[in-house]
Parts: C-alpha cells; sequence; structure tokens
C-alpha cells in the first residue's frame, strides 16, 4: 500500500495568540493566559513566546511567572473566544479533507493522502494551510509533515513558531531519531526517567533497543513506544465528527479556597458527583467505578478508586461513596486546594441487571426519579435554581457550576 | 480597551440567494455612508483592529474601505491612520 500523507497542525501559543489578535497593544510584550487571581484559578494556561523565552511555562501559578518575568501581562480566558477560533480553523482543515481529527482545540491530525492528485504533496497543502490561517485567523501555526501521525506530531514541533517540518521516510533518521526520548507522545517525566536510567537518551537510541527488553521493563507499553519511535504507526486519523466512544465522565476544580474540614470536602464532593451522575444520566450511561482525585495545598496529587456493587448514576449514590473513600484515604496533613470525582467502567443505562434481596430497589427507583426531577427543573430555570440544603452550609464553595463551566482537553491517543 | 478597532452600525440586505451585503453604515462621527459597491468577500483577520471575520471590500465615496463581519454578529472597521 502507498504511503499515507498525514498532516498535524499545531496552532502556537492558541490561547496567547488569539488575545495578542485582539489587543494589539500585547503583541510586543511578555504576556500570558492565565485564571483569575481572586477566584484562586491563578496558573497560567498559555504564555506567549516573549514570555516563554523568560522561563514562563503553562501551568505556573501567576506568582511563579511574575518571578521569573517581573513584567509580565495577564489576561483572564474567554473560552469563547477561542473555541470560535478553534471552529474556523476547523472550517479550513474541512475543506482539504474530511479525515480530520481534533486533539484538544488547538492540534490537529488531517489525512490528505486522498486530496494529494487534486491539491498537490503534504508540503504544498501544508503551505497552504499556513498561509490561509495567517491570513484568514491572524494566526501562525506549525505542520508536521509525514506518513504517520506520530512522525507528523514530532514534525510539528520540531520548529515553532510558523514553520512546516517533513518527516519523510528517508529524513526520520536525522530529524527524528537525535531528539530527546521525552519528545515522543506518551512519554511522560516517569517513563522518560526509566528509559534514561536505561541509558536511553533519544528517539533513535529507543527505536533500536531490542523489543523484548522493553517489553519486560515496560509491559505492553514498552513494545507500543518501540514502535512509535520506528513510525510504524498505522493508526487511522478519525473521520470528522466520529468521536471516540466515552471511557469515563469527571469532573474537578480548584476550589475557591483551601479545604480544611470534612465537611467542606463533603460540600465539593457533592457539587463535583452531582455534575458528574448529571451528565451520565444525559449520555445515557451508569457508572461501575468511583474515583476521587485530591491535590494538597502543596500540590502533592493522588488518586484512589473503588468498584462499586451496582452500576449507578444517581447522584447521592456516587456523592456517598466518593465521600467514603475521601474518609478512607486522607489523613488531614494538609488543607487541599483542588478536588475531582470522577465514573469509569461505564455501561448503558437500559442495560439488564442482575437484583439481589438485600437492596432497595423502591428507595432508589425513588431516588432516580428525584434525579430526573432535578434535570429537568435545572434545564428549564438555570443550575442555581434548586440546591441540596447541604450547599447552604457555605455559599460561597457551593457557587459553582461544575457542570455548566465546561473543560477543554485531548482525549487520550488510544481512545 | 482598542482604539483602532470600531463597531459600526450597519445596514445590509439579503439576496434572493441567500448572500449578505452591506448597504450602508454609520461611522463614529454619526455620519451614514452609502456603500456603492462590494469588490471581493472573504474571510480574513485584521491585524490593526484586532480580529477576524468575513472581510468586505466596500467601495465609499470613490474609495476603498474594509469592513468586517465578525462571527459575533458585529461589524468594525479599522481607524485610518
Amino acid at each position: 500500500m502507498a504511503d499515507r500523507t498525514v498532516l498535524h497542525v499545531d496552532m502556537n501559543c492558541f490561547y496567547a495568540s488569539v488575545e495578542m489578535l485582539h489587543r494589539p497593544q500585547m503583541r510586543h510584550v511578555p504576556m500570558a493566559v492565565g485564571g483569575d487571581p481572586q477566584a484562586r484559578h491563578g496558573i497560567v494556561l498559555t504564555a506567549n513566546y516573549l514570555a516563554k523565552r523568560q522561563g514562563v511555562k503553562t501551568g505556573m501559578a501567576l506568582w511563579q511567572a511574575r518571578q521569573v518575568c517581573p513584567d509580565i501581562q495577564f489576561v483572564p480566558p474567554r473560552m469563547d473566544l477561542y473555541l470560535r477560533f478553534s471552529r474556523m480553523a476547523h472550517e479550513i482543515y474541512q475543506e482539504y479533507t474530511d479525515l480530520w481529527e481534533p486533539y484538544g482545540c488547538d492540534e490537529v491530525w488531517m489525512d490528505v493522502s486522498g486530496s494529494c492528485s487534486l491539491m498537490g504533496d503534504g508540503l504544498t497543502i501544508a503551505q497552504d494551510i499556513s498561509r490561509r490561517i495567517k491570513s484568514e485567523l491572524g494566526l501562525t501555526v506549525s505542520i508536521g509533515v509525514s506518513y504517520n501521525k506520530i512522525f507528523a506530531k514530532l514534525g510539528s514541533d520540531y520548529k515553532k513558531p510558523d514553520a512546516i517540518t517533513t518527516m519523510g521516510r528517508e529524513e526520520y533518521r536525522t530529524k527524528a531519531w537525535p531528539l530527546p526520548v521525552g519528545d515522543l507522545l506518551y512519554v511522560g517525566k516517569s517513563t522518560e526517567r526509566k528509559l534514561q536510567s536505561m541509558g536511553i537518551r533519544t528517539i533513535g537510541e529507543l527505536a533500536q533497543m531490542e523489543e523484548k527488553y522493553l517489553k519486560s521493563r515496560f509491559g505492553k507499553i514498552g513494545l507500543v513506544l518501540h514502535s512509535f519511535a520506528n513510525g510504524w504507526d498505522d493508526s487511522p486519523v478519525k473521520r470528522e465528527h466520529t468521536h471516540a466512544p466515552i471511557k469515563s465522565i469527571g469532573n474537578s476544580t480548584t476550589t475557591p479556597r483551601d479545604l480544611e474540614t470534612d465537611e467542606d470536602v463533603k460540600i465539593i464532593l457533592y457539587v463535583l458527583a452531582e455534575s458528574v451522575a448529571a451528565r451520565l444520566r444525559e449520555n445515557g450511561f451508569k457508572c461501575h467505578v468511583v474515583e476521587i482525585s485530591v491535590r494538597d495545598n502543596a500540590l502533592h496529587h493522588f488518586t484512589r478508586q473503588h468498584k462499586i456493587d451496582r452500576p449507578t448514576n444517581i447522584t447521592s449514590e456516587i456523592a456517598q461513596e466518593a465521600y467514603r473513600i475521601f474518609r478512607a484515604t486522607y489523613q488531614w496533613e494538609k488543607p487541599i486546594r483542588s478536588l475531582g470525582v470522577r465514573g469509569a467502567e461505564l455501561t448503558l443505562d437500559h442495560a439488564y441487571e442482575q437484583l439481589d434481596i438485600f437492596c432497595d430497589y423502591i428507595r432508589r427507583e425513588k431516588q432516580e426519579k428525584a434525579d430526573a426531577a432535578v434535570d429537568e427543573i435545572r434545564k428549564r430555570f438555570g443550575y442555581f435554581s434548586i440546591q441540596r440544603g447541604l450547599m447552604y452550609q457555605d455559599k460561597l464553595l457551593s457557587s459553582l457550576d461544575a457542570k455548566g463551566s465546561h473543560t477543554v482537553h485531548p482525549q487520550g491517543y488510544f481512545s | 480597551m482598542n482604539e483602532d478597532k470600531i463597531y459600526v452600525d450597519v445596514n445590509a440586505t439579503f439576496t434572493k440567494d441567500g448572500m449578505l451585503l452591506p448597504k450602508s453604515f454609520v461611522w463614529e462621527d454619526g455620519v451614514e455612508y452609502e456603500i456603492s459597491k462590494v469588490k471581493d468577500i472573504r474571510r480574513a483577520a485584521s491585524l490593526k483592529a484586532g480580529g477576524a471575520g468575513m472581510r468586505y471590500t466596500c467601495v465609499v465615496d470613490g474609495k476603498e474601505v474594509y469592513l468586517f463581519y465578525e462571527d459575533n454578529n458585529m461589524w468594525f472597521m479599522e481607524k485610518s491612520a
């Protein structure tokens, strides 16, 4: 089979670039898009290149960013604006192929193999897309051109901003292989550390490793990484609008103030569980596993999960289970900064269920009806039109609508 | 927040084949200007004003000006130097 032509398009410093387009006075100063420091969502979401050059990184607290870059300017995020620009970019991609797969809101893979006879080779199409994004949206992109998704992504990371890098069969040994192994998709910090302890520093060294050896150290993922490093990646670029099946539904939040008591945690877990359960119901799922994630004010982070007896999408069952896991695991050494709740191992909500004689099904049915009524009321009159009594214990903590304020992040590569 | 971006009131028509065509606009001094001709319509960004949308190249009093239709349904123009 002939090689595919796969592009990976990455919009440079996406949020910051959109802000710089709209605020010309910000174009020549170091700036970052970051949450509202008053609401304590005080981290850098995206920094522009001037700020990055001085050491500002995504995820830094605003005060840390100011430490490395004293003259930095912060602007609060305007998610709706960024999503509008993301959509406009998608409209451009659609003109080249129907095989385009977004990875987050600022990256996309495109398989343009079928368009090459009409529009020219991968490089020509990449140049055309780059020119159009610049003139039509006023933004710059980096594009990688290759024959598989992994190398295309390496290509778009290779040179930034506003660049095009080809990563063909005759080039990857000189271009991709000298790169540090941490640049490869799915090599995170701890995998990188492990690989380095084995003397593997570059992608090329990983590619030339014995497969057996990698498998013994890393298991299945070792083989996957080995084939990624060699460019043996034939995973297709998904057709537009086909979403990967949902594997889990979760919500997390940085709380308006640090949490110090069980009661505080209970309020937030209920808020999050309400959102998770409502989204499970909306999508026709029940979850078999409840997971919580906790980050304390020293930013130490952990997750715990537990399989429950009966799949559920009942708000109070998920909240109670989350609270029970929390009580069983957290010793209150430090106040808590952020919490998350997730429902996993999803089943369809109309699937058959094995009943048992010890469970009060009449009560469960009543709870399901109550949840459905709450969903309906909120749909018609807004989220805060109906609240649990618990929420009145602390109005500041319960003031967030976890479901309404959406989050945007890439789905996993394998899902 | 941005002095070079001037939002304007626009009178426009829809043609029977679905095209949106601006006919006149009211500049910040309150004067209404007739658009005698639309020469070009394309999606474009305005680095000067800071924004992006459909860009209408309009002829007004014999001069070419850009009128942008943002996707938040607002029209803006660039302030000339």
